[in-house]
């Protein structure tokens, strides 16, 4: 790939991974692994005695098997860890029943509760979670067990990938869309419509009759942050609210539905795009735990 | 739990709820409905949970707007929601 054709990559974002530099390996009693192959991206979790010792979240491919091997490979990368060791592993997301490396697979909604439970902390009550291409507003108790769930994945609208269309249309890194978003005089009335094909129709429509980018931004952040609060009024609200996934990184959606809603989202040091992996690790450690995992 | 089935597009929000904790998996919902959308199984966002409840068959989660539509009527009650003795499904539309 030439330099040139790399910069055409708008909503590329950044894959990372991760290892926790306070625990040993020669320490861990259980290790347990969740992977979540979602549309877009993919995460793997690993677990060490209930605390998060890896993790590695990476674009997912055109073949969820292979998806989950590179997400598990990154997670283990430098940590000394071999698969083998892993005493158990959950596949969870859209691509889970195609995790060959997964003893059992659970649903997203079971695990972005458990997830978000543990890397906000046990007062979260509702979470969102907008991912690549579906939402799922979840309502849960203190030990992360749904209460309440709706997911919408028919359509794409206010989602992940509609984001990253909206970022490569403009010529907008997808890391700049939030800032940018607010770089404006006036807030403008959002895009009538969130629907990915409609609304790119309607920026162009935008931009042609002289909006600036920033405003078009704008505007589309807006009808995304509506799109997704219709979804989480049909559970309803509970306080303390927590975003997971790769949407929580966008202010210029989250800022403005925060606005709406009139709350404050909760604030987390992990990267909420590993919720679902994170909640998946934690079943498969209870699992061995209470005696149902491999061996 | 309160788990709804269904999704949002344009045209509207169509959504089936099933009580879980008022469930008792006993499948009188299965039976009543004419086009098998409903099922009875284990509790898949429980994973701890043995009990089986009562869902939407995953096939059918993407297009209830048009599979339910004969039972919907003004003055008509679903056949769901009929048979369902402790009242645990409700339809959104």
């Amino acid at each position: 790939m030439t330099d040139e054709t790399k910069k055409e990559e708008f909503w590329r974002w950044t894959e990372a991974n991760w290892k926790n530099p306070d625990m040993k390996l020669e320490d861990l009693k259980i290790i347990t692994a969740g992977i979540d192959v979602g549309s877009v991206s993919s995460q793997a979790v690993i677990v060490g005695d209930g605390q998060i010792f890896a993790y590695g979240n990476m674009r997912t491919g055109s073949d969820s098997p292979e998806s989950a091997r590179n997400a598990l490979n990154y997670a283990l990368k430098d940590t000394g860890l071999h698969e083998d060791r892993i005493d158990y592993c959950i596949g969870t997301g859209y691509g889970r029943v195609n995790v060959p490396m997964a003893d059992r697979s659970i649903t997203e909604i079971a695990c972005h509760a458990r997830g978000a439970n543990f890397i906000y902390g046990p007062e979260v009550r509702t979470v969102l979670d907008v991912g690549g291409q579906d939402c799922k507003a979840i309502r849960c108790d203190g030990r992360g067990k749904v209460t309440n769930f709706l997911m919408n994945d028919k359509c794409a609208a206010g989602t992940g990938r509609g984001m990253e269309v909206f970022a490569d249309l403009l010529s907008v890194p997808i890391t700049e869309v939030g800032d940018r978003s607010f770089d404006i005089k006036e807030e403008p009335a959002p895009v009538s419509s969130t629907c990915v094909v409609y609304a790119k129709t309607e920026a162009t429509g935008l931009l042609r009759s002289g909006w600036e980018v920033n405003e078009v931004l704008a505007a589309y952040c807006s009808a995304m942050a509506e799109r997704i609060y219709s979804l989480i009024e049909r559970i309803g609200v509970q306080e303390k609210f927590a975003i997971t996934g790769g949407m929580a990184k966008n202010k210029g959606v989250i800022n403005r539905l925060m606005k709406i809603m009139g709350l404050e989202a909760m604030k987390t040091q992990w990267d909420t795009q590993i919720a679902g992996a994170a909640g998946a690790a934690l079943f498969a450690h209870t699992l061995v735990e209470r005696g149902k995992g491999r061996k | 739990m309160k788990a709804n089935y269904g999704y949002k597009d344009g045209s509207g929000d169509f959504f089936i709820s099933i009580d879980t904790d008022k469930c008792t998996g006993c499948g009188l919902c299965v039976e009543a409905c004419p086009n098998g959308v409903m099922t009875v199984g284990e509790d898949e966002n429980d994973p701890f949970s043995e009990d089986e409840v009562a869902s939407v068959d995953e096939t059918e989660r993407k297009k209830i707007k048009y599979t339910c539509a004969p039972c919907k009527g003004e003055g008509k009650t679903e056949p769901c929601i009929k048979a369902c003795e402790p009242g645990a499904i409700n339809h959104s539309w």
